[in-house]
């Protein structure tokens, strides 16, 4: 890597040959945070976002998608190298998450397991090490998971957004993928847009500040430098997903970058199930993968606060279409909904604290 | 001071100013400083003997005192005389009448007013809490209240005591962002409809989102001079500043006896027409304090443009738009322009400069000769007014 080709290159090709994906079922519609907040008054920036359950959490989510992505994949557990989870939910402050999820999948032990932490690009973080763990020929399969129970504030505007959901990709041979990586670039500054301080139980932000120097600035930069050092442009892609932290902004940055609505649409999950955090971009791309048909190039730009944003150039293959249908679809999920009220969603959340 | 016992024309040889707006990557040395330049570079380079600065924020926001020696520094003028001026939204119309006075008493012969105001590091909650530091602490913001809230109260009695309509204060940010659409420092450069102002989520009933003035960042800086300290003729075409009155009322709202009527705000226009020696009719524009659209009709009040009651019917029937006989806020305003809280006084006079040199591009009034500034501090509690004049040598 140099300055003048500061793209991300494996020393043999990558790709992923699994991937899941993970909703829960419950919603709770953005009306009714404005009912309790705002005496109904005002806009919401999401039509409803996905609850986790009471007997849910950022483990037992990831194992559900890691799952998934194996069934896609139908390998051996046992050949997975690495178990990395992104999230800004784990569990516990001190004691992996991916340890857990590695242990129920039967990755264990001769396996690296370990947590990402990098805001909203957590999972895609953990992506572009798995990139380079399998690229560099120390491992042939690695999984990258980006899985969050996000928290929002009671009252503040990241409570209508602050969502549950995630994917998992299992990162193998380019022989053996259902879609190839093409190459990837990462793009980081010292940006304090969003945050959550040790033993904080919710997150405070800059409120504008975290979209133009924030969101917009880092998904620019590195959807742009990817796409002229890997020789690309929009038209070349038929999908690209960006983070979305909500309706608005992902569908900003994509036509500041030059695509399309129809080039979004595929992915653009925010309306209906919310901000899911470090599986934001991730979910986007595996419902993504669930439509794409052989030979269509997607492009997949994270952004996580603090900042910075990975993205990634990616080829569907002639494997994708038999192992799209070996393991639930990000629709599906989606679909599966049961509406809860704000009262259900406090008690859920552990809102409520005697 | 009146116009008799000036001994000579206090000249403006220099304005210059940053874009308002969110300034994120710029701190407030930094935007000071940048306006200073442009207005020393103006004036060809010339070091002010005082550096007079108007803030309001900075002690609370920035944890910084010490405005004077930070920027007088900071510009490379260290030796000179620097200190800060504070009158909350009036800052900048105060700290231009301190170099005004020191000009005039012959102590400095150049002098550098510079207002800036940095705010958008602070979280809104943070902001308008630092903004309540201009009322009363004691019996105002003590109880919780707010500028904003403050405002909505004089507006809801302005709009029952005299039977205006709900939508009657519309007319003010329509004009101000009709007139922010040309300029290029303006803060929101987009023209909005009454429809827009009348769907507009209230802020504190009855005043809406478009009833308010956004607090951004920025600088505003003049280079002033005395004539008679000048080598040669001032270059053409030159400003004087040809009148200067300030004045203060009640500082709480509940303490004036009558809260619709701008005391503040009439003695002080009342002082500077007298000083320049000019009445209201003389005037070709008026640079008013927009911060909430209300105080936008009491200073038309106030002012004598307008009868009591009736200030809103001015911007009901284009009076005060560009083209209307006595135009308003003719950049924007603090409405569209931005309000940069102290900094505001300081930006009303650059750009009445740019409408007396007739270089106001499309937002120009033909052949602007007197134009009337005022600044306002808190609730009206603080006024400072100036008229500034096209400088014609005798």
């Amino acid at each position: 890597m140099t300055e003048k080709d500061p793209i991300l290159r494996a020393s043999r090709q990558v790709g992923f040959i699994g991937y899941g994906a993970y909703v829960p079922r419950y919603r709770l519609p953005a009306s009714e945070v404005a009912r309790i907040w705002k005496g109904g008054a005002g806009g919401s920036p999401i039509k409803e976002k996905a609850v986790a359950g009471l007997d849910e959490d950022v483990i037992t989510m990831s194992i559900e998608a890691a799952r998934n992505a194996l069934s896609r994949a139908a390998i051996d557990p046992t050949g997975i190298r690495a178990v990395w989870v992104g999230s800004e939910s784990h569990p516990y402050a001190v004691k992996p998450t991916s340890t857990v999820v590695a242990e129920a999948i039967g990755a264990t032990p001769h396996t690296l397991a370990a947590d990402w932490e990098f805001a909203c690009k957590a999972g895609t973080e953990a992506l572009q090490a798995a990139i380079g763990f399998v690229g560099s020929g120390m491992a042939n399969y690695a999984l990258a998971i980006g899985m969050d129970t996000a928290q929002g504030r009671p009252g503040d505007a990241l409570e209508y957004t602050a969502a549950a959901g995630g994917a998992a990709y299992i990162l193998g041979p380019a022989e053996e993928a259902l879609a190839v990586i093409e190459g990837s670039y990462s793009f980081a500054t010292d940006t304090p847009d969003f945050w959550r301080r040790a033993d904080e139980k919710y997150p405070e932000h800059g409120e504008r500040f975290t979209g133009e120097p924030a969101y917009f600035h880092h998904i620019l930069q590195a959807g742009k430098t990817l796409m002229e050092n890997l020789g690309r442009r929009p038209e070349d892609f038929r999908f690209a997903v960006f983070h979305q932290p909500n309706t608005k902004f992902p569908q900003r940055v994509a036509k500041m970058l030059g695509f399309s609505p129809e080039q979004i649409e595929a992915g653009l999950l925010a309306p209906r199930i919310g901000n899911v955090y470090a599986g934001s971009a991730l979910l986007g791309l595996t419902a993504i993968l669930d439509v794409a048909e052989p030979g269509d190039r997607i492009l997949l730009v994270s952004y996580g606060s603090g900042a910075g944003s990975d993205a990634v150039s990616l080829q569907a293959t002639h494997h994708l279409p038999e192992r799209q249908k070996l393991a639930p679809s990000t629709e599906d999920y989606i679909a599966r909904r049961i509406e809860i009220d704000y009262a259900t969603y406090a008690r859920f959340r552990g809102k409520l604290v005697m | 001071m009146t116009a008799e016992t000036q001994n000579t024309p206090i000249l403006i040889l220099g304005v210059g100013m940053t874009p308002v707006g969110e300034h994120w990557d710029r701190s407030l040395r930094e935007l000071a400083l940048e306006a200073i330049t442009q207005a020393r570079r103006e004036a060809g380079g010339l070091k002010p003997d005082v550096l007079y600065v108007a803030n309001m924020l900075s002690p609370t926001l920035s944890r910084q005192i010490h405005l004077g020696t930070l920027l007088a520094d900071f510009a490379g003028l260290r030796g000179i005389e620097a200190a800060t001026v504070e009158a909350a939204g009036a800052s900048g119309g105060l700290a231009l009448r301190q170099a005004y006075l020191a000009l005039l008493s012959g102590e400095a012969k150049l002098a550098l007013v510079v207002g800036v105001e940095k705010v958008s590091e602070g979280l809104s909650a943070e902001v308008e809490s630092a903004l309540t530091t201009a009322t009363d602490a004691d019996y105002e913001s003590v109880h919780g209240i707010t500028e904003t809230a403050l405002a909505a109260m004089l507006m809801r009695r302005y709009l029952h005591e005299f039977e205006a309509p709900a939508d009657a204060l519309a007319g003010f940010p329509i004009t101000a962002h009709a007139n922010a659409v040309a300029n290029p420092h303006a803060m929101f450069r987009r023209a909005i409809t009454r429809e827009t102002y009348q769907k507009a989520p209230l802020l504190s009933a009855p005043l809406n989102m478009f009833d308010a003035a956004p607090l951004a960042d920025g600088a505003a800086a003049l280079l002033l001079a005395r004539a008679d300290a000048l080598p040669g003729s001032p270059p053409e075409p030159a400003v004087q500043v040809s009148g200067s009155g300030t004045s203060v009322s009640a500082l709480a709202l509940h303490d004036r006896p009558d809260p619709l009527a701008f005391q503040a705000a009439a003695e002080a226009i009342s002082r500077a027409l007298k000083a320049a020696g000019l009445k209201p009719e003389a005037i070709d524009l008026f640079e008013l304090h927009d911060r909430f659209s209300i105080y936008a009709a009491l200073a038309l009040e106030a002012a004598g443009f307008a009868p009591r009651g009736q200030g809103w019917r001015m911007a009901q029937d284009g009076a005060i738009s560009l083209q209307g006989k006595l135009p308003v806020c003719t950049m924007g305003g603090s409405k569209a322009r931005g309000d940069t809280g102290g900094a505001t006084g300081v930006y009303q006079a650059v750009e009445a400069v740019l409408q007396l040199r007739g270089l106001a591009g499309e937002s120009q009034i033909p052949n602007a000769r007197h134009a009337l500034i005022q600044c306002l501090g808190g609730s009206g509690a603080t006024a400072a007014a100036h008229v500034l004049s096209r400088f014609e040598a005798k």
